[in-house]
This record gives structure tokens, sequence and C-alpha cells, in this order.
């Protein structure tokens, strides 16, 4: 009997396609179902941030890191403000120091409530589990409005602190969704995490070993959920990071599933945080006196934070003029999606579905 | 009382006298074989319209469903209650552009927008949908079922490699497989109750279980469960909706139709997902049968319920993988209706029909199976659950510079 004749495919998945985050291609090559070999394709959105960072002068810069992920903005200006109060050699007031480390952590559970909704939707679960996370999404946006104006580019932190108090509304509400927040991810885990196909989906699928995630450089829950708990909020504290009591969340095996976990837990543990910080919030200025024309010291800086998807650095590189000269963000997306081809090997179609949605990836991030 | 009653009768036959008055006032006029030709006809264009007719329901009851699992309203704009949603859709899909790809087979493709549609209507001319309101009832009524919903696999295996598009013809290899493999559950877990009824017409099913006062739900609740599980597979709902699984491959098979091509797979697939509801209604949950109200009534009743449990597993279920949906098929649900096949062989020779001593025994060995399965087939990950580890000092990653 002749052997029989297979051939493999190429097949074109995105940019436009239900579930790539986005404008994100990838070109896999199928035996059958079995992915043989995937190559991503990045660069669809991407649209100049960093040499428009440039052009911008220092203070501008701060709405545009919204741009970068949109769905942590918080994020994204807090690790821009820092790097350039570091360079600056500002020290913002401590109560604008406690209302971002709540904005932040906020924004935190936040995208680990899209990261887990988008999950289940690749997972195939029409929409529901991404809508129950949508709507505790809805009351941290309303958080937002509340204080900076808007829902999902707040430019909420300035350099020298924030641009407004807190309203007198937020502390209640705040501490109403900090206390609400455990509760709903029991409801969550109940509801998902104890289901027979999630786990049978999620279990021993796109397995990265500790050793090769460090190799690639992955940071974050990504990082994390292969058993390194390496957190720079812990590691390198910046901020206040020292003054709260919280965990790092550590998976096992390295699987989606455990990235899902360890997502779950990083929700608790922000709770955790921001009720601390709500509890110790201190009086006083949010604020340093603004200046209208920024203009930082010569010399060059690098700054990152944790951010909800992992390092989020900037590096930037003042000559004292009103623009930075140079305007570079270490993206943890990125850097991130570097290890997909790694992981998707060998597995089936549907599986690379559910492990770019594990990685967690925003194409604003990816792309710039 | 009386009164009641006989009202009640003329409720319940009101559709069947309906077609005798029809069929009455045309033979003034026509010859016998002109009577029974029109009538055919007759019969064939009200199921036609029935089920045409349904999905504008089926539609906006779907979305309204899903719309309250998700915590939202589903349409409401349209109509009252949104109840003309599906309207506006259809009028929207009509004025669509049509279009055939280029490099596709032009006839196969058109030709595999229409096929699916006809077996699934062809199989509401076997349902029982009340007392006496069957348009054919035929003496091999669930074979008929079985060949005729065969041929909406084809059709879809038309469709998926006929686009010349690589997620086209991934959905179209994903239904071939799933729905062959999902046939055979499908047949062997009513092979059970055929036994126990000594006929394939569905008219006898329903009748047998008026005889054992107790629908066959009650006597073959693995096979219920194993039919209904098969089914939701055969017409591919979530969760085993991979043949077109939105987030992997698109659209699947009709990732390049659009228009009226398009609405003639939903419109199949809709009325397959109710063809399948009042299958179980007939064969396992007593069909017409049931007090008071009128059967037709009742047939609705309970077939909507079945299809509000599709929804409901529509809207929370995650889908299974491809390998997984395999396994399932034949390492859980082929075996599991064979051995039920073979105990209620035994089961029905030693007890007597009819009677409450079968009921009991039947539901026993149902009892014993359903625990054997829990035993043998509890899952893994309940044995070994994952915790994260919570751990309060962080570690440096060592990176091997070698």
């Amino acid at each position: 009997m002749t052997e029989l004749k297979t051939e493999t495919i190429t097949i074109n998945m995105g940019p436009q396609h239900p579930s790539t985050h986005g404008v994100f291609r990838l070109i896999l090559t199928l035996d059958g179902e079995t992915v043989v070999d995937v190559e991503p394709v990045v660069g669809y959105l991407h649209r100049n941030h960093e040499k428009i960072g440039e052009k911008n002068n220092w203070i501008q810069n701060t709405p545009f890191t919204d741009r970068l992920d949109y769905i942590s903005p918080m994020s994204n200006e807090f690790a821009y403000v820092l790097a350039v109060e570091k360079l600056a050699e500002i020290e913002p007031p401590e109560r604008a120091k406690y209302i971002r480390i709540i904005m932040v952590e906020l924004n935190r559970i936040v995208n680990h409530m899209i990261a887990v909704g988008f999950l289940l939707n690749e997972l195939g679960c029409f929409f529901t589990p991404m809508f129950y996370c949508l709507r505790w999404r809805e009351l941290v946006v309303d958080l937002y409005e509340m204080t900076a104006g808007s829902r999902m580019m707040p430019n909420y932190f300035w350099i020298g602190g924030v641009s407004a108090d807190l309203p007198e509304k937020f502390l209640p509400e705040c501490k109403e969704f900090v206390d609400a927040v455990p509760g709903f991810i029991d409801e969550l885990e109940r509801l998902l995490t104890d289901n027979e196909i999630l786990q049978m989906r999620c279990r021993n699928v796109g397995v990265l070993p500790p050793d090769v995630a460090v190799e690639y450089g992955c940071t974050g829950p990504l990082l994390r959920a292969s058993g390194v708990p390496y957190d720079i909020r812990k590691a390198e504290p910046y901020s206040i990071y020292d003054r709260f009591d919280f965990d790092i969340a550590a998976g096992t095996v390295g699987d989606v599933l455990d990235r899902y976990l360890v997502r779950i837990a990083e929700m608790r543990q922000s709770a955790k945080i921001v009720e601390q910080a709500l509890r110790d919030l201190p009086e006083g200025e949010t604020a340093t006196p603004k200046k209208r024309k920024f203009r930082p010291p010569e010399g060059d800086v690098y700054h990152r934070i944790e951010a909800p998807k992992g390092e989020l650095g900037f590096y930037l590189v003042s000559d004292g003029s009103e623009n930075p000269y140079r305007y570079k963000i270490r993206a943890p997306s990125f850097v991130n999606l570097q290890s997909l081809p790694y992981m998707c090997r060998g597995h089936k179609i549907a599986d690379v579905v559910i492990i770019i949605g594990s990685i967690d990836i925003t194409m604003g991030e990816v792309d710039r | 009382m009386e009164a009641i009653q006989g009202i009640l009768e003329f409720i319940d036959q009101i559709f069947v006298k309906l077609s005798f008055w029809f069929s009455a006032q045309l033979a003034n006029f026509l010859p016998d074989w002109g009577v029974t030709f029109i009538m055919m006809f007759a019969t064939v264009l009200v199921l036609i319209v029935f089920g045409l007719a349904s999905i504008i329901w089926i539609n906006v009851f779907e979305r309204k469903i899903i719309g309250r699992i998700q915590d939202r309203y589903g349409p409401n704009r349209f109509g009252p209650w949104g109840l003309l949603q599906c309207v506006a859709d259809m009028i929207k899909l009509l004025t669509k552009e049509d279009v055939t790809p280029t490099k596709a087979d032009r006839l196969i493709f058109n030709l595999a927008a229409v096929a699916p549609v006809i077996p699934t209507f062809m199989i509401l001319a076997v349902l029982p949908f009340g007392r006496g309101m069957v348009a054919a009832d035929l003496s091999i009524g669930y074979l008929y079922i079985v060949a005729v919903g065969c041929l909406g696999t084809i059709a879809i295996f038309m469709a998926g490699w006929s686009s010349r598009n690589k997620y086209a013809l991934l959905g179209g290899m994903r239904t071939v497989a799933q729905m062959i493999s999902y046939e055979i559950p499908m047949v062997l877990s009513v092979v059970g109750v055929l036994l126990l009824v000594g006929s394939l017409s569905m008219v006898s099913i329903v009748e047998a279980q008026g005889q054992w006062r107790l629908p066959f739900v009650v006597l073959q609740p693995l096979a219920f469960v194993l039919y209904f599980t098969a089914a939701v597979a055969e017409v591919n709902r979530s969760p085993f909706d991979l043949p077109e699984g939105e987030s992997e491959i698109v659209a699947g098979y009709h990732t390049e139709y659009s228009g009226i091509k398009f609405a003639m797979f939903l419109l199949a697939e809709y009325i397959n997902a109710f063809s399948i509801c009042a299958i179980a209604t007939t064969v396992f949950l007593g069909g017409w049968q049931g007090p008071i109200l009128p059967s037709w009534a009742w047939f609705f009743i309970k077939t909507y319920f079945l299809y509000f449990v599709l929804i409901w597993m529509r809207g929370t279920l995650p889908r299974l993988r491809v390998d997984q949906l395999m396994n399932f098929s034949w390492k859980t649900l082929v075996p599991l209706a064979l051995a039920n096949l073979m105990l209620t062989a035994l089961v029905a020779k030693l007890v007597p029909q009819y009677s409450h001593v079968g009921a009991i025994a039947f539901l026993v060995m149902n009892v014993v199976v359903i625990v054997c399965i829990a035993l043998v087939k509890y899952p893994r990950w309940r044995r070994d659950r994952r915790e994260v580890v919570l751990v309060p000092r962080t570690a440096t990653p060592q990176v091997d510079s070698s």
C-alpha cells in the first residue's frame, strides 16, 4: 500500500478576523486541523506613535499614552508620568500617590476582567461571560468619568500629581465597588472555572515552561502563570507599592488555564490593594504647582512598571527642550506576543485562538 | 361538563376538521384523485408556511432569551416587543449584494445554498403536531427522519467545498466528521425506544407512550440525554458549533455566502433545531399527549421548552475542540448508546409491557448505568484541581547566559 499523500495548507488568519484582538495577522500552516507553524505579522495598526511622541511636548504625551493600551489607559499614563518625574526629579504629593495607586489597580481589575471575558469568548462562549465582565468594567469607567471626565481616555495623571482631586462621591462608590469585587469573582469562578468544557479546552494547552518564558522576555501574568513569581511591584517597588500588603499569584504548569487562574487571583489582590489605599488615603494637595512650559533637565531615563499585561517601560531622552528627544516604549503585549509561535505549534487551530486570548494583547500597544 | 369536553375536543381537532372541510369542499367539483392531489400540495404548503413563519418567532425568541441571559434586552425596536425583528433582518439580507466568488464552483456553490433547506422541510412531514395532525404517517417514520437528515450534511459539505475558501473548507471538513460521528449515537439512542414500541412510525411512538401512561423520558432517561446531546451536535448548535465556530474559522462553511443565500443557511439551521426538539418531544416527552390543553398546544409547549434548553446552552457553554468532539462521540456517546440498547432489549424481554413493574425496572436499569458512568467518567480535572500559588515575595528570573 502506498502511503497517503498529504499536504499542508496555509491559512491567512487576520488582519480582519473575529478573534485576533484587532488587526493582527497570523500566517498559519496547517496539517488538517493541527498547526505546523505560525508566523505572526504585526504592523497593521502602526501609527508612528513613538515619532509623534517626539514632536509632542512633554505634557502632551500624557494623554497620548492613553492610546497605547486603550484597555488600561491609567497604567500607561502612570508609567510615562513616573518616568518623566524620575527624569525631572519631581516628587508628587502623598495624596496624589495614593490616588494613582487606586486608579492603576482599578485598571488592573478591568483589564483582567476583559482578558477573562475575551478568553471565554474565544472558547466559543457566545459573549455571555464577556457581558458579565463588562458590566463590572462599567462601574470602573464610571469612577473614571467621575474623576477625570472621560471613560476611556482619562488623561488623569499629570506630571507631578493628578489633574483633579477625587470628587466627593468617589470614595463611597469606590469602596462599594471594591467590596463587591471578591463576590463577583467568586461568582465568575463558580460559573466558569469548574466548567467541564473550559477545563478540557484550557488544560495543557499552550504550555510555556518558565525558562522559555524568561528567554522570550515575557512578563506579567504570562510569566507568572509559568511559575516565575516575578512582579515589578515587588521586585523594584516604584511609587508607594512597598507600603501595601499583597501577594503575587503564580501558576504551576504555564498553560492557558494557569493564565486564567492567575488573572483571577490578581484581581483579588488588586482589590486588596485598592482597599488598603482607600483606607490610608491622606488629605492634602493632589499636584505640584504646574508650569505652562515644562522643560526637564538633559539626560535619559528608563522607568518600568508592572502594567496589567506585563512590564511597561518608557525610555525617554531629554535634550532640555520642550519635547522629548527620544520617546521609546517597551510594550508588554509586543514582547509577550513573541512566544506565540512556540506555544501554538502542535496544537489545533482552535487552540491558537485561545492562546492569543490568554496572552492578552492589545494591538494599540503591539503596533504603536 | 359534556359541553366543555365538546368544546375542548373541537379546539383539539380544529386543524384536522379544517382539512376535512377543505377536502369536502374540493370533493364537490373534483374527482377523488384530484382531491388527494390538491390536498397533498395544500399540506406541503401549510408545512412550508408553518416552517417559515415559525422562524420569525423562533429567531426573536432566541435573541430575546440570549439577551436576557446576557443581561440586556435583546431586540425591542421593530414591532411590538421587537417581534418583527426577523422581518427587518430578512429585508436587510434580501437587499444585500449576492456575491459569488470568482474562483468558486458556481453551480455547486449556488445549489448548496438551496440544498440544506429541502431536507429540513421534509422532516416536518412525519412529525405529529397533534392528535391526527401528521402530514404523512410513514411506517418507517424514524428511519425516514434519519435518512433525510443526512442530506443536510451533503449540502453543508457542498457549500464548504465549492466556496474555494480555506475557512469554508475547514468548516466543511469539520461538519462531515461531526455529523457522521454524531448520527450514530443519535440513531442508536432512539433504537431502545423503537424496541419498546415495536414500530418506527412516529404516531405509534406517541401512542405507545399513551399506553405506558408515561413518557419515554422516564423509561429511557439516558437515551433521552444521549439523543439530545447527539442531536445538538447534529444541528451544529453550541457547544458543538464547530463547523461555524465564529471565533476560530470565521463562519465556517458559509463564510463566502451573503444575502439571501446566507439567509437560507440560517433558515435551515433554525428549522433543524426546531425539528430535533420536535423529534425529542415526540419520541421521549410523550408528543402531543397531555391533560386539558389541546394536543397541538402540548406539542408546542414541550418543543419550545426543549428549544429553550438549546438557547440556554448556546448562551452559556464554551465550545469543544475538534478532537475532543470526536472523542466524546466515539468514546462516550456510542458505547453508552450501545449499552443502553442492549440493556433495554434485555429488560424489555424480562418485564411485562405497559406495567408499573416494567417502568420501575427500566428506571433502575438507567440509574445503574448512570452511576456506572459517573464512576468511570469522573473527570480527571476534578481529582486534580489546579490552584495558583500565592507568594508574598518576588523571585528574579535567572537567565542562562550560556
